[in-house]
């Protein structure tokens, strides 16, 4: 007897549990698949070292849409952010950065560089929040098709053009140079502290391979104060357990809505007659029914792997094709004997939670010169968190986990021989920079995880190991992703539907794409 | 961690109730004594001694100074001579109010500004291409307000020059106790005073050679409870009470011109340029649209009010600053401004506030009716548009 | 009283064309240069005896077409003969690839490095000849002034809308997203082989300080493919007498409309009355008044120099602050004895390839890795060189078989960011003769002079900012209704009475003529 379910969701990362959790909600039989033996996609903690939990991959929560919180009740399902509220950057002088939650902190921190921006940082938050406020309605929303057919395509422009008609010139304006210019010009117009400039930039460039000076990487800047709109949180938190725990927090919700989740269950391709899904294909050879299919994986498997090339048309083929994902990051895990430090804060501790390896802009722009033509970063970018700052049952008593995510890695293999040796070169690299900054490391390290692009893409499927799936570059956004005329969630084939961080609004944890798919599942009325 | 001013290690022994203010990143007073009764009174009737060291102080010496300042403020500084100050409001190019402050003039090509905010980039943007030096000397500069009617002989005591010779809103170069400070004749209470700056590490000497003579000359450290008082008898507007700073406002029903605010005598449209002149000489023809005006509250009718309740009038021990409603008629009909601030006056016996309203219901006399809550209930009670300053007595000049 | 009614501060190619049209209308105009000839940036001179070099501007076949039919240039002497050749890019290997205008002739030589791509090129070809079209509708409009759209708007809809329906509904996406592609994604998505890109994108870059992986070259491979003369991504061929020709055209034809011309005349200012500019200021004392003042001087000079900036907004002078403008390229000519032999043509007797532009510029990481060096403020060791000899088709700018090359060599930054250009100079022109001495050996030794303009020396000489041809980099955040200024890109500039009708305008740089062209159509609509 073969199962039938209402709806099929392939892929049990964050957003795909998002999507099965708001059908199930609806009353829908829902069937959750996940290749791996845990679900959680990118967002998952696992112990890979005796008595040391890491957060392999994803290691912040960033943007998690307050609306998902809410609808799903994630809190009694055990959510717990804890807001990350100060960032540190050392400098290559032994002087450092750390900012804070507060305007006043900052403002005094940053006399400490220049006056002048002590000033201007609080008018700049304050401009951002506007363009945040400005946008938001693009963000909440399925995008337009401009050139959808008929009547559909210009109401859904006519909207966007009331919208930005309601903006004022100074913000449209302000938007523009967002939505274009480089992270690094658009700072400049506003600070003259480089490490201010830097530590900021680092929001333009995670997860696409531009540098600070490349355009189009100003507007991953407004990603970050998104989150702040709506009261979410101060934009980055820790979950208590790692990352993991935000997706059991949303499987848990799924289940409690009456999901089904199925651990260690490949799919093969989604099942299509008549140019219509209408169930699955395991690798085992099984097949499930179902009315509805979707996918949370990234693009390229989910219209490439899980399809035939006959259900699609060619101008669908050439953009999932021509696709820009270029994993441009890669993560080491380390398990620490004891507690780091960093020589910049003598003995302070208590900035150490969240670190930034980005002493100043050239750092960064070189980084990215360093990796662009292949290879990896001599000295990268590198994002330090210490999860068991937040949660010391992460480690055994008196030890600590420190996760590291690295930038620049290319996904290509050249100029290495393999991808061990590339592996373990990136690895050494890591150490390496990071012993400048904190000089016991070395002797701390218990365990290393060295995860390149490669390795993530192999490890959680994740296309050439971008961990947005996808790049985040003006022409992969809002009514482009993941092509233009399929942004809307749906895909040529009828009843299957996409639900990722491939789709609008994008990458990170904020379960928005598996949201507004669900809801246009539902909207569609054909389960 | 809040900054400590140059006084903290006096201020904070004298600070009984440990209520401190954060006023620009300083701990500043709210009230010295647990109640403030004895300060506001001090300023009114003996003198209180207000530590002013927050506010931001800026240099601005070459030789476009003077262009900068013109450029920035809608005052003409031309006019403003060596040894003269001036109180001035600046805006953005859209005419809406920035901030406000006095420019002091020190020397030919030497200027001191003082304000609310941290503006030295307004400043360098406004001196692009100039040839002047902006230097900031908040933290390096001590200030006390020294305000009340026997301000001037307690300060005669001590200071070298001749304070006959000082008239309102000028400033001398002088020695306090032996330290040089510079006395400005002006303030922020509306009464009789002085502004002495000085370094801050003479900040100590200064203080303990004025508190010497508290006593004789009835001196009272007062803090910002008092201070709020005052300044609302006076009728002054305040910061992030009567108006937004046009930098800080993000939506435009948070912004405010002079004119709304009632400082036309401080915009002078006959100036060839200043920042935010066309818009403002815009306004001017088009009429404002809200006006800064005195309410008198009538306390009877609250007395009244509280009577349907079995309770005696209660009025507000302190000064408010929270935005209250206002309406053309009993009913809550129609709604035309806000009270922004407002005080009962111990010394007036009258309970005032500042409103901003629409300009038809502006008029000297006009009656409307502010909204009150007794007991967790609302209520409206009749208010009339007076004159202000509330209190303006011939010695602040004189 | 004045003569006149518009007084032209600056007599640059798009200043004469700003006059044109004026004069055309009826208006007494003037136009006031600086030097003792007109041109601004598009000038022919003499760098060495007997050798005439374009000094500045390069590139002929961009000038609008609908400039040229409006102001008659034809009938005043303009000749641009497209040449066969768009550009022959050698590689060090000794093989070479040629873009010919001839589409077949192309497939053949790319062919040569894929055959693939051979086949992809005239799909190529015809993808992006609708979008070229588009945006070549897009740079004759006056940009809306976003997010409001007015009434005024509506003839440039009109402009616009013929191109986005030719481009088909499909299309339209398919050019939006295009639009803030990087170069080097969208040849991606075509070919293959890195040698084709290199080609192509090297025009695409030529006039910005980016390489070709950063977003918005796309926009400016389809803004020069929209303007050149070749139907391809870069004009071919130039004026007999190099870009100074055309411009003395530009000037005749002037004249004919009855503009009047001072050369020799520097403008020290702009006058104001009550903040309206009613004149300006000569340098020699003189006052000029006339109702309306076009400015073609680039908008951080208008506005710094020739105004006082503490007369304009705060905003404005904060957003002029921040225009980019950022010269990336040296111009370096050489007096050659003979023509050089490059070796991928040795043997050869055909040397049309060389009538195009040359391409020093293997392959599209070459360009990329050469443009690294300028973020850190240094100069490109290996630099891309973009080359014109221009006596293969006007033997008369050198004395007889000698010969002329004009070098753009990028990249090359305004500033160094160690020491100054003193002491730097011999290694800049070192790096790159050396560099094209890989292709064409015997070049040193038949250099009998070299005259050499790095971006300050460009600055100073023709007074464009930190040395950038196009008074404003051509990015995104510098294009329609940004440039030159967020909120003044309808020609009017922020003073009432002076309107802008240089480069700094929309749609920006080369020698388009649309800049005066669209200024000019604003200027009688507002004075009517």
């Amino acid at each position: 007897m073969t199962e039938q379910y209402d709806a099929i969701i392939i892929g049990g990362g964050h957003n795909g549990l998002t999507c099965a959790a708001y059908l199930a909600k609806a009353g829908r039989k829902v069937l959750v698949l996940e290749r791996r033996h845990l679900v959680g996609g990118a967002a998952v903690t696992e112990e890979i070292y005796p008595g040391f939990k890491f957060t392999v991959c994803s290691y912040v929560v960033s943007l998690l849409r307050p609306e998902v919180i809410r609808e799903l009740e994630l809190a009694k399902h055990g959510l717990h952010i804890m807001p990350l509220l100060s960032s540190f950057a050392p400098m290559e002088n032994g002087d450092y950065l750390l900012t804070h939650a507060d305007d006043s902190s900052n403002y005094h921190e940053l006399r400490r560089h220049s006056k002048r921006d002590a000033e201007m940082f609080p008018l700049f938050n304050q401009m951002m929040y506007e363009m945040a406020h400005a946008v938001k309605p693009i963000l909440a929303t399925v995008p337009p098709d401009p050139s959808a057919p008929g009547l559909r395509g210009l109401q859904d422009l006519n909207l966007l053009r009331k919208h930005f008609q309601g903006m004022s010139k100074k913000s449209f304006h302000c938007l523009t140079k967002l939505m274009t210019m480089s992270v690094s010009d658009f700072l400049d117009e506003w600070f003259e502290t480089d490490i201010l400039k830097s530590l900021m930039a680092l929001n333009g460039i995670i997860g696409t391979m531009l540098g600070p000076k490349s355009p189009g990487t100003a507007y991953v800047l407004l990603h970050h104060y998104m989150g702040e709109l709506d009261g979410a949180f101060t934009a980055w938190g820790a979950q208590q357990g790692g990352t993991g725990g935000v997706s059991e927090a949303i499987a848990s919700a799924a289940r409690s809505y009456g999901a089904e989740i199925r651990c260690n269950a490949p799919v093969e391709r989604v099942l299509v007659e008549d140019g219509t899904a209408v169930g699955v294909v395991m690798e085992n050879g099984d097949e499930i029914k179902s009315k509805v299919v979707a996918s949370g994986c990234d693009p390229t498997v989910t219209f490439r792997k899980l399809l035939e090339e006959k259900e699609l048309p060619d101008d669908l083929i050439s953009a999932i094709d021509n696709f820009k994902y270029r994993g441009s990051s890669g993560k080491v895990n380390l398990a620490l004997d004891g507690m780091p430090r960093f020589s910049a804060l003598g003995d302070d501790a208590s900035a150490q939670c969240m670190a930034e390896i980005c002493p100043n802009m050239d750092y960064l722009e070189k980084a990215y010169d360093d990796a662009v033509y292949g290879g990896f970063s001599k000295r990268p970018f590198m994002d330090v968190e210490m999860p068991t700052a937040n949660d010391p049952t992460m480690a055994p008593p008196g030890k600590h986990v420190l996760s590291i995510f690295v930038q620049y890695a290319n996904y290509a293999l050249d100029p290495y021989d393999s991808r061990d040796a590339q592996r373990d070169a990136f690895g050494d690299a890591v150490v390496n920079t990071l012993s400048d900054f904190v000089p016991n490391i070395k002797d701390l390290i218990l365990h290393k995880q060295v995860l390149t692009p490669w390795d993530i893409e192999q490890r959680i499927g994740l296309t050439e190991g971008n961990i947005f799936q996808g790049e985040l570059t003006l022409d992969q956004l809002f009514f482009f992703r993941p092509a233009p005329g399929y942004s809307d969630y749906r895909t040529p084939v009828k009843n299957y539907y996409q639900c990722g961080s491939g789709t609008h609004p994008g990458g990170g944890i904020t379960a928005g794409p598996g949201r507004l798919g669900a809801l246009e599942i539902l909207r569609d009325g054909n389960v | 961690m809040l900054k400590k001013t140059p006084f903290h290690e006096r201020t904070s022994q004298l600070c009984e109730g440990e209520s401190w203010l954060d006023w620009a990143g300083h701990l500043s007073a709210n009230s010295y004594e647990l109640d403030h009764s004895h300060e506001y009174y001090a300023v009114r009737t003996g003198c209180g001694i207000f530590d002013v060291s927050p506010l931001y102080k800026y240099h601005v010496r070459g030789r476009d100074a003077m262009a900068l300042l013109d450029r920035m403020s809608t005052r003409n500084v031309a006019k403003c001579k060596v040894g003269q100050i001036v109180y001035t409001a600046w805006c953005d190019d859209d005419g809406h109010i920035v901030d406000d402050g006095t420019i002091a003039r020190l020397g030919e090509n030497f200027f001191r500004l003082t304000t609310a905010m941290s503006l030295l980039y307004w400043l360098e943007d406004v001196g692009f291409g100039m040839d002047v030096e902006i230097e900031e000397v908040s933290q390096e500069q001590g200030a006390l307000a020294i305000q009340g009617p026997t301000s001037k002989v307690l300060l005669q005591q001590l200071a070298d020059a001749n304070l006959d010779d000082l008239k309102y809103f000028r400033i001398i170069e002088t020695k306090l106790a032996g330290v040089p400070v510079r006395i400005g004749r002006n303030g922020y209470t509306g009464d009789l005073g002085y502004e002495v700056f000085m370094d801050a590490n003479d900040g100590l000497a200064v203080w303990d050679a004025l508190m010497e003579k508290s006593d004789e000359y009835k001196l009272r450290p007062a803090g910002h409870i008092a201070l709020d008082m005052v300044r609302i008898e006076a009728g002054l507007v305040l910061i992030d009470a009567e108006f937004m700073s046009a930098t800080n406002a993000m939506y435009p029903i948070q912004r405010t011109t002079p004119f709304e605010l009632g400082l036309d005598w401080v915009v002078n449209l006959k100036k060839s340029h200043f920042i935010g002149l066309r818009a403002l000489r815009e306004e001017k023809a088009r009429g404002p649209a809200w006006t800064t005006v005195g309410l008198q509250i009538d306390v009877v009718a609250l007395e009244a009010l509280y009577a349907r309740f079995g309770m005696p009038l209660i009025l507000p021990y302190h000064s408010w600053t929270d935005p209250v409603p206002l309406y053309a008629d009993a009913k809550q009909g129609r709604h035309i401004g806000k009270a922004t601030s407002g005080t009962w006056s111990p010394i007036l016996k009258r309970y005032v506030a500042l409103a901003r309203l629409k300009p038809e219901a502006a008029k000297i006399g006009n009656s409307l009716h502010i909204e009150m809550t007794v007991e967790g209930q609302r209520f409206t009670v009749p208010a009339t548009v007076v004159e202000t300053p509330f209190f303006d007595p011939p010695r602040k000049r004189a | 009283m004045s003569n006149y009614d518009v007084i032209i501060v600056g007599g640059g190619h798009n200043g004469l064309v700003a006059g044109s049209y004026l004069a055309k209308a009826g208006r007494r105009v003037v136009i006031l240069e600086k030097k003792k000839a007109v041109g601004g940036a598009a000038v022919s001179e003499e760098f060495a005896p007997g050798f005439t070099a374009s000094s500045c501007a390069g590139g002929a076949g961009y000038l609008s077409s609908k400039v040229v039919g409006d102001l008659g240039l034809k009938a005043h002497g303009l000749a641009i003969e497209p040449s066969e050749a768009v550009a022959f890019v050698p590689q060090s290997d000794g093989s070479q690839l040629t873009i010919w205008r001839d589409v077949d002739r192309t497939v053949a030589e790319i062919a040569k490095f894929s055959e693939a791509d051979a086949k992809a090129y005239p799909g190529f070809l015809a993808a992006m000849r609708p979008m070229a079209e588009a945006v070549s509708g897009l740079l004759e409009i006056t940009p809306p002034d976003l997010p409001e759209v007015s009434w005024s708007d509506f003839p440039s809809a009109r402009t616009m809308a013929g191109p986005m329906r030719r481009l088909g509904r499909k299309n339209v996406s398919q050019f939006l997203k295009t639009l803030p592609m990087p170069v080097s994604d969208l040849l991606d998505e075509w070919f293959e082989s890195d040698v084709l890109k290199g080609a192509i994108s090297a025009s695409a870059v030529k006039d910005i300080s980016w390489g070709p992986r950063e977003s918005g070259t796309a926009y400016t491979l389809l803004y020069n493919w929209a303007l050149s003369n070749s139907g391809l991504f870069r004009s071919s061929g130039g004026m007999k007498g190099g870009m100074g020709a055309i411009t003395q055209v530009l000037a005749t034809a002037a004249r004919s409309f009855g503009v009047e011309i001072q050369t020799d005349s520097p403008v020290s200012e702009i006058l104001l009355e009550n903040g309206v500019a009613t004149g300006v200021g000569l340098a020699g004392g003189d006052k000029l008044n006339a109702k309306v003042i076009v400015s073609g001087v680039d908008p951080r000079t208008t506005f710094t120099e020739l105004l006082n900036p503490s007369r304009l907004d705060l905003s404005v002078v904060r957003n002029l602050r921040n225009i980019k403008y950022r010269g990336s390229a040296a111009r370096i000519h050489l007096a050659l004895d003979s023509l050089p032999e490059f070796s991928a043509l040795a043997g050869s007797a055909d040397l049309s390839a060389l009538e195009g532009a040359i391409q020093i510029a293997p392959n599209m990481m070459y360009i990329q890795r050469a443009y690294d060096c300028t973020k850190y403020g240094e100069y490109s060791p290996h630099p891309y060189l973009d080359i014109e000899i221009p006596t293969l088709s006007d033997p008369e700018m050198a004395p007889a078989g000698q010969h002329v090359m004009s070098i753009t060599a990028k990249y090359v930054p305004y500033a160094l960011r160690q020491g100054s250009w003193e002491g730097h100079r011999e290694a800049v022109v070192d790096a790159v003769l050396s560099t094209l001495a890989e292709y064409a050996p015997n070049l040193r030794d038949s250099i009998i002079h070299k005259e050499v303009l790095l971006p300050p020396d460009l600055e100073e000489r023709f007074g464009l900012p930190e040395g950038n041809g196009n008074h404003g980099e051509m990015s995104l955040d510098q294009f329609l209704h940004m440039r030159p200024l967020p909120g003044y890109a309808q020609y009017k500039a922020p003073v009432e009475g002076l309107f802008l009708c240089g480069a700094g305008a929309h749609p920006g740089g080369g020698v388009t003529g649309l800049p005066g062209h669209n200024a000019a159509r604003e200027i009688l609509k507002a004075t009517r």
